[in-house]
């Protein structure tokens, strides 16, 4: 039995005037990589930035229902939000490294979290650009800005940047939107190897992407999930008119 | 011979020709009436600057006339000037950008603060010498004269570094905010540093605008031209901050005043030395301090 | 349904190039079972002539079909519609091949009164073509219901096989005289049986594109 590693309550979000979700019940399994999929504004980016309480910074949104991690409440007051943070990492759409070393990057989110000595730092580095793919590309130059690599490279130093603070879940809001199709492909493969070790929870525009990638995929229409199963069911036998509809391409 | 069709046909067309014309003439005596200021004042300047007219004070004893102290009040207006500017000014721009809520009241903070930068000086200097001088008892003394330039460029300080901050992509606030750094870390670390070049320009503004400044100090700093006179320990350092001091602009003032010209010139030509080493200081310290160089 | 207006005209003229094949198939048996009948060499000859442009139709949605899947990368229904055509030529395809296979043997036989020694062939012959005709029907109106039908056919078929097999073997047993003819006789109806065969697996793709499942064994 998988276990579930998020479940989300009757989870809707208020934006103003806008109910941008819709009592979502969803249940993101453990080491497994979930994607959510649906047309621009259907609220799956705006879901995935609720699982870690991104949206909190966001003037006048309204949270109601529970998003349940490990047992836990993460919208409880007594959360301390470094806390979940440094549990569920987060990559974004664009590449957004910081304008210092790659090195001073990846030790960024441990230096938060208390860690001092430099043997520590120079081995948490080290294991997270291996994590991530990117060690050997840059291992001659971690003191450069990595201001200087190249958009892929970027965002894999991204993914190392979350991996660095040892966390339990990775969300990647469209995490290869802004790359080629090589970088693309990287990107990828390293997130196939990452669920051996996380749960993996991706946005994508990309539906080729998520058939390839993930285990399970939900579809967001206007802010309600319409269907949620196993990518493979979801992508060959869809149960909702809508779904199938979407993912054909016939969604008009 | 190129057809109708042909992309050979280039045109004549008279009227880029006279604006091209028109714009290297502006363009040119922009240039040349700097180049001109900038010689006339050199060429007049250098015949009085010596040794003694820039490590002397005047003095009927001596028979020196120098301008070494007015040198060391304007270096002491700059410093403390900046002491008390810079932190309120880029702490203000912090709350302005990053804490306050967007909406009427950061729309009233902002205007009053462009306000702030638009009243003549002699405004000030009438605000400084009623209430610092007179209403806090702080007389003519360089502390005075100080505090009234606080007022004249923290809108200069905290302008530039808003625009500075607003320039720092979001993705870097929510980059470091998604792996649990906390506002304050995150402002430290990621915003402070990427705002430096903006804080710096902002300071080297106010460093010109406290150099070139005269009519605000004159009844606030009073127009002392004596060096402090500083013990063993350094002890005098401190009183000369309560005491009188007129800068190099006021002595320039009082100079062109008294008609000594050549001694008006010298100091203009050692202010204008001061100006263009600021810029290049500028200039150097931005580069420095960019983060965003990409090597 | 606004969407992809490309893919959409794409798979419609699939559609209607299976439909196309289909009718040519039809036509083979039917013309393949009259020269049976009548053993006429040039309506044979005719039969062998057709079955190219039944291998050319075939090269032709082949060729489409790896087109879609490569330009349009299909998933769900699509996929299942462009993997069955794929599919459903093969069939198409070797049924043209036993009815030319059919016609050759006609031709090898004319003059020479095999149509005395098995009378289920023709019999055979007609069970086939109706599963045909039905079985393209059924695939190109997506009637699931039609399909199941047209599977259980096949037993009539395989039974009269074995009748005619049998009949084949006593009068082997009885004299050796027609031995060439007894074993195109066998042949001939081995080919119609397989014809039949063919129509079920055209009944099977369409039970597959409806449910991404055959006899119960999910595949998609």
């Amino acid at each position: 039995m998988i276990k579930d590693k998020i479940i989300t309550k009757g989870l809707n979000l208020h934006y103003g005037t806008n109910h941008a979700l819709k009592d979502v019940d969803m249940s993101i399994k453990e080491k497994a990589i979930t994607a959510f999929i649906g047309p621009s504004g259907c609220g799956k980016s705006t879901f995935l930035k609720t699982l870690n309480r991104m949206n909190d910074l966001v003037p006048g949104v309204v949270i109601e229902g529970s998003v349940i991690l490990d047992g836990e409440n993460i919208y409880d007051p007594r959360v301390d939000t470094t806390l979940l943070r440094k549990k569920i990492g987060m990559v974004f759409q664009q590449p957004n490294p910081f304008p210092m070393s790659i090195y001073d990057n990846v030790a960024y989110g441990p230096r938060i979290h208390g860690i001092k000595s430099k043997a520590k730092l120079d081995e948490i580095v080290e294991q997270s650009l291996i994590g991530a793919a990117l060690f050997d590309e840059v291992k001659d130059r971690l003191k450069k800005s990595a201001l200087g690599l190249s958009g892929g490279q970027q965002q894999r130093l991204c993914i190392a940047r979350a991996l660095a603070v040892e966390p339990e879940v990775l969300l990647m809001d469209e995490p290869t939107s802004a790359l080629d199709p090589i970088s693309t492909l990287k990107i990828e493969d390293l997130m196939s190897e990452l669920k051996d070790k996380y749960t993996v929870a991706i946005v994508t525009h990309n539906m080729q992407q998520a058939a390839r990638i993930s285990d399970y995929t939900a579809f967001f229409l206007v802010g309600e999930v319409v269907e949620f199963a196993a990518t493979d069911t979801l992508f060959t036998r869809p149960v909702d008119k809508r779904t199938e509809d979407y993912i054909t391409g016939r969604f008009g | 011979m190129p057809t109708s069709n042909s992309i050979f046909n280039k045109k004549v067309r008279p009227l880029d020709a006279i604006a091209h014309i028109v714009i290297y003439l502006f363009a040119s005596v922009s240039i040349f009436l700097l180049a001109g200021i900038v010689s006339y004042v050199a060429y007049r300047g250098l015949s009085s600057i010596n040794w003694s007219f820039l490590t002397t004070v005047p003095s009927a004893l001596k028979g020196t006339f120098g301008i070494a102290g007015n040198i060391v009040n304007t270096l002491y207006i700059i410093i403390i000037t900046l002491l008390i500017a810079v932190p309120f000014g880029v702490g203000a721009a912090i709350y302005l950008n990053e804490y306050a809520k967007p909406g009427k009241m950061v729309q009233l903070i902002e205007f009053t603060t462009e306000t702030l930068a638009g009243i003549p000086s002699i405004v000030f200097g009438l605000f400084g010498y009623v209430f610092f001088g007179i209403t806090l008892n702080l007389g003519y003394s360089i502390l005075t004269g100080s505090l009234t330039l606080v007022l004249m460029v923290l809108p200069l300080i905290t302008r530039n570094t808003q625009e500075a901050l607003k320039t720092v992509p979001s993705s870097y606030r929510s980059g470091a905010l998604g792996i649990g750094a906390t506002k304050w870390y995150m402002i430290r670390t990621i915003l402070l540093p990427s705002a430096m070049p903006g804080i710096i320009t902002g300071i080297i503004l106010s460093i010109g605008r406290i150099v070139g400044e005269s009519a605000a100090l004159l009844f606030t700093a009073g127009s002392g031209r004596l060096l402090p006179k500083v013990g063993e320990y350094g002890e005098g350092l401190f009183q000369k901050v309560l005491q009188p001091g007129g800068t190099l602009t006021i002595e320039l003032y009082l100079s062109m005043e008294k008609a000594q010209y050549d001694v008006a010139f010298g100091i203009a030509f050692v202010l204008l030395s001061i100006v263009l080493g600021i810029n290049l200081l500028t200039k150097f310290l931005s580069r420095k301090f960019d983060v965003n160089r990409q090597s | 349904m606004t969407a992809r207006l490309s893919f959409e005209y794409e798979l419609n003229v699939l559609k209607e190039n299976l439909k196309e094949m289909g009718q040519l198939i039809e036509a083979a048996i039917e013309k393949t079972l009259k020269a049976f009948e009548t053993q006429d060499e040039v309506l044979s000859k005719d039969i062998i002539q057709g079955d190219r442009t039944i291998n050319d139709i075939e090269k032709t949605i082949e060729s489409r079909c790896l087109s879609l899947i490569l330009k349009q990368q299909p998933v769900a229904r699509d996929l299942r519609i462009v993997t069955t055509a794929l599919k459903v030529v093969t069939d198409m395809e070797r049924i043209g091949d036993h009815a030319a296979d059919i016609a050759e043997l006609i031709i090898r036989e004319k003059r020479q009164p095999i149509y005395n020694l098995a009378k289920h062939i023709p019999e055979m012959g007609r069970v086939a073509k109706e599963m045909v005709h039905d079985a393209v029907q059924a695939f190109t109106s997506l009637n699931m219901e039609d399909a199941k039908e047209i599977i259980k056919r096949d037993d009539v078929v395989d039974d009269l096989f074995d009748k005619v097999k049998e009949e084949v073997a006593s009068l082997l047993r009885s004299s050796s005289e027609h031995v060439d003819q007894c074993v195109d006789i066998l042949m001939i109806a081995k080919y119609f049986e397989r014809i039949g065969d063919h129509a079920v697996n055209i009944c099977e793709w369409t039970e597959f594109r409806e449910t991404g499942s055959v006899n119960n064994i999910r595949i998609l």
